[in-house]
């Protein structure tokens, strides 16, 4: 039996739904586990009902896409370009690249069926002709055991030839990536699932939706999000969306990592808890004798926030808010009031004995190295902005480097194919904006000091 | 062309351009098949997946060399790749691959003198809870000290035997 290693403390404020069986030691990835625990019982109610009704509980649920936009799941099947007559694709990015983010790997390799189950309901509810599974190369046990799982799956009539005995079929495939970030882009996803290097498309006006594999319509969702179809059945959509906030439901496992006692997932219902919950209570805080410097709220892309700082303003109630980052409510809302982004839930701490010059050169090492090529803006300018950071940690920063660098960062959002070009100008923006002191005072520091850092990032 | 392949892998080729609507879709699974079995995708073996599926030997060369896992040249027998970002490094990933290239005196990207690794770092692989992390061949390793490191090193040499590179000829 293929398996990996369970987390056996569950926190008392998680909340889980998800990952409710994931870590029971007793649970495993086979699909007898996976029937005597209630398994593809949604697949069968799923199969009994109308499509349409099936779209419309997960419009009702109020359900966000968990990949990093949150983009309401339900609104996007209901883009599906049905008129043309084309055949419709379904495709599951486990693409999980964002730095910072590991909830998808737990979900792929600890519950395999609940991802196939969610995927075979969102199949029939899009009426699709076939489904993929987008799984980067560099988790070939996950693609061992989806593997496996599917094939299991298909002996038991749950996926493949007349599902159910009921004249549907639909298959999945599991395709593997080969260690490019960009792949986990929705249209560079379908551009390399067609054999080709995983160059973006420009949208709008075509989404996937309406053009996507093949040139037909196709829906990609995220791991995370086709798990949740499957509870979305169970309850029903108005039921579902009664867990977490108005624009928050469900539960959403985040990400906690870098330098905090108790690193991990936490699955926790939307807009309950705050950073400071996760950061402190889950997490257990900072090191011994550390101080918290910044918190990186939703993957290495998003706005870095620096300790101490007070976010103020209006929520779109009107009710007015002012946070430290300990208060920001932990949902999608929250993080974008404080002027940065949820993403795909991957919370990065940083310490004291860290080099922030040094932190965001490693966030920039990884964006030159991701970036496909396409744009100029994106290639050249990753590219530039890694190489002043590592300049400036190598000894031989200069005073003007902080307005180089936020010129460079301004001319390449919003001027790309892809959300690669704000990925990739988020952290160099965000953090000389924030830390504008440190970026400054490199300019003086003793070569040879910066030469003999005991921690290094890059 | 006849590919220098054994049949198991052939057939399951054939199997895998049958599983998509469209036969260039099944250009990477094609060329991860190839690269397991003979370690890297050379020009000729290229050239042969592009007529299996085709297409333009150009057609396969810009996905190979678009995609990091996807190698032309041969590589040590292990492959170690150690994760390099944020999460990792700010646990010690720098570290822990200085003891990787250390234990074989090798550098990055390098074959080691004994042929047995190649160590590399990795973007991201996405076990950030666990930092740091590496992957050695298919399998994770997390969490990773110095004891650690220096017991993974062990084991591969101890298991994998060692192949030194024949020198490199005097006209290279």
């Amino acid at each position: 039996m293929l398996a990996v290693p369970k987390r056996t403390h569950i926190h008392p404020l998680e909340r889980r739904i998800l990952l409710k069986h994931a870590d029971d030691p007793q649970y495993d990835v086979s699909i007898d586990c996976y029937l005597r625990h209630g398994g593809y019982a949604e697949l069968r109610k799923a199969a009994a009902m109308p499509p349409e009704q099936i779209v419309q509980e997960v419009a009702d649920s109020e359900l966000r896409g968990r990949g990093g936009a949150g983009f309401p799941a339900g609104m996007k099947w209901k883009f599906l370009d049905r008129k043309s007559g084309k055949p419709v694709y379904l495709i599951c990015n486990a693409d999980e690249s964002e730095p910072g983010t590991f909830k998808d790997r737990q979900l792929i390799h600890k519950d395999p069926h609940q991802l196939i189950e969610g995927m075979m309901i969102t199949a029939f509810a899009i009426r699709a002709k076939l489904a993929f599974i987008y799984i980067r190369e560099e988790m070939p046990l996950g693609a061992r055991i989806l593997e496996a799982a599917i094939a299991e799956a298909r002996r038991h009539n749950l996926v493949g030839d007349d599902i159910l005995g009921t004249g549907f079929a639909c298959d999945i495939v599991v395709h593997r990536g080969a260690a490019a970030y960009i792949c986990g882009e929705e249209t560079g996803l379908i551009e390399s699932l067609e054999g080709k290097r995983a160059y973006p498309r420009i949208k709008p006006p075509y989404f996937p939706a309406a053009i996507g594999l093949y040139q037909c319509p196709t829906i990609v969702n995220n791991v995370e999000t086709l798990c949740n179809v499957k509870h979305i059945v169970a309850l029903g959509g108005k039921e579902f969306s009664r867990i977490g906030t108005p624009g928050n439901t469900g539960t959403r496992i985040w990400c906690l990592s870098g330098q905090v006692r108790n690193p991990g997932y936490f699955e926790l219902e939307g807009g309950r808890h705050t950073y400071g919950d996760l950061i402190y209570r889950m997490g257990g805080g900072l090191r011994e004798g550390r101080a918290l410097q910044a918190v990186i709220p939703g993957g290495t892309s998003a706005k870095v926030w620096r300790a101490g700082e007070r976010f103020t303003g209006k929520l779109r109630n009107g009710d007015p808010f002012n946070w430290g980052i300990e208060d920001v409510p932990l949902d999608f809302d929250g993080p974008m009031a404080a002027g940065s982004m949820s993403g795909s839930g991957a919370v990065i701490v940083i310490d004291d004995s860290a080099d922030i010059v040094e932190v965001l050169a490693n966030i920039n090492a990884f964006y030159a190295h991701e970036s496909c090529g396409q744009c100029t803006p994106c290639r050249e300018g990753s590219l530039w902005m890694r190489k002043i950071t590592s300049r400036m940690v190598g000894g031989a920063a200069r005073p003007e480097d902080a307005d180089l660098l936020a010129a460079i960062g301004d001319q390449i959002a919003g001027r790309t194919i892809c959300a690669h070009g704000e990925a990739c100008a988020w952290p160099t923006q965000s953090f000389v904006a924030k830390f504008r002191d440190k970026f400054t005072a490199k300019a003086g520091e003793d070569p040879e000091r910066a030469r003999s850092r005991s921690l290094r990032l890059v | 062309m006849a590919a220098d392949l054994p049949p198991e892998t052939l057939q399951a080729i054939d199997g895998l351009i049958a599983r998509y609507p469209q036969a260039r879709s099944a250009l990477m699974p094609i060329l991860h098949a190839i690269q397991k079995e003979q370690g890297c995708i050379s020009l000729e073996m290229q050239e042969w997946a592009a007529a299996q599926l085709g297409l333009t030997p150009i057609q396969v060369r810009e996905v190979v060399s678009f995609y990091p896992f996807y190698r032309e040249h041969p590589i040590g027998a292990r492959h170690i790749r150690v994760c390099r970002t944020l999460s990792c490094a700010l646990n010690g990933g720098y570290r822990v691959c200085d003891a990787f290239k250390s234990a074989f005196a090798t550098e990055l990207g390098e074959v080691s003198p004994d042929g047995r690794v190649t160590v590399e770092f990795a973007e991201c692989l996405a076990s950030c809870g666990t930092a740091p992390v590496a992957l050695v061949d298919d399998v994770l390793h997390e969490n990773l000290t110095d004891e650690q490191v220096a017991a993974i090193c062990e084991q591969i040499k101890r298991d994998t035997p060692a192949r030194p590179a024949p020198p490199a000829p005097d006209n290279a």
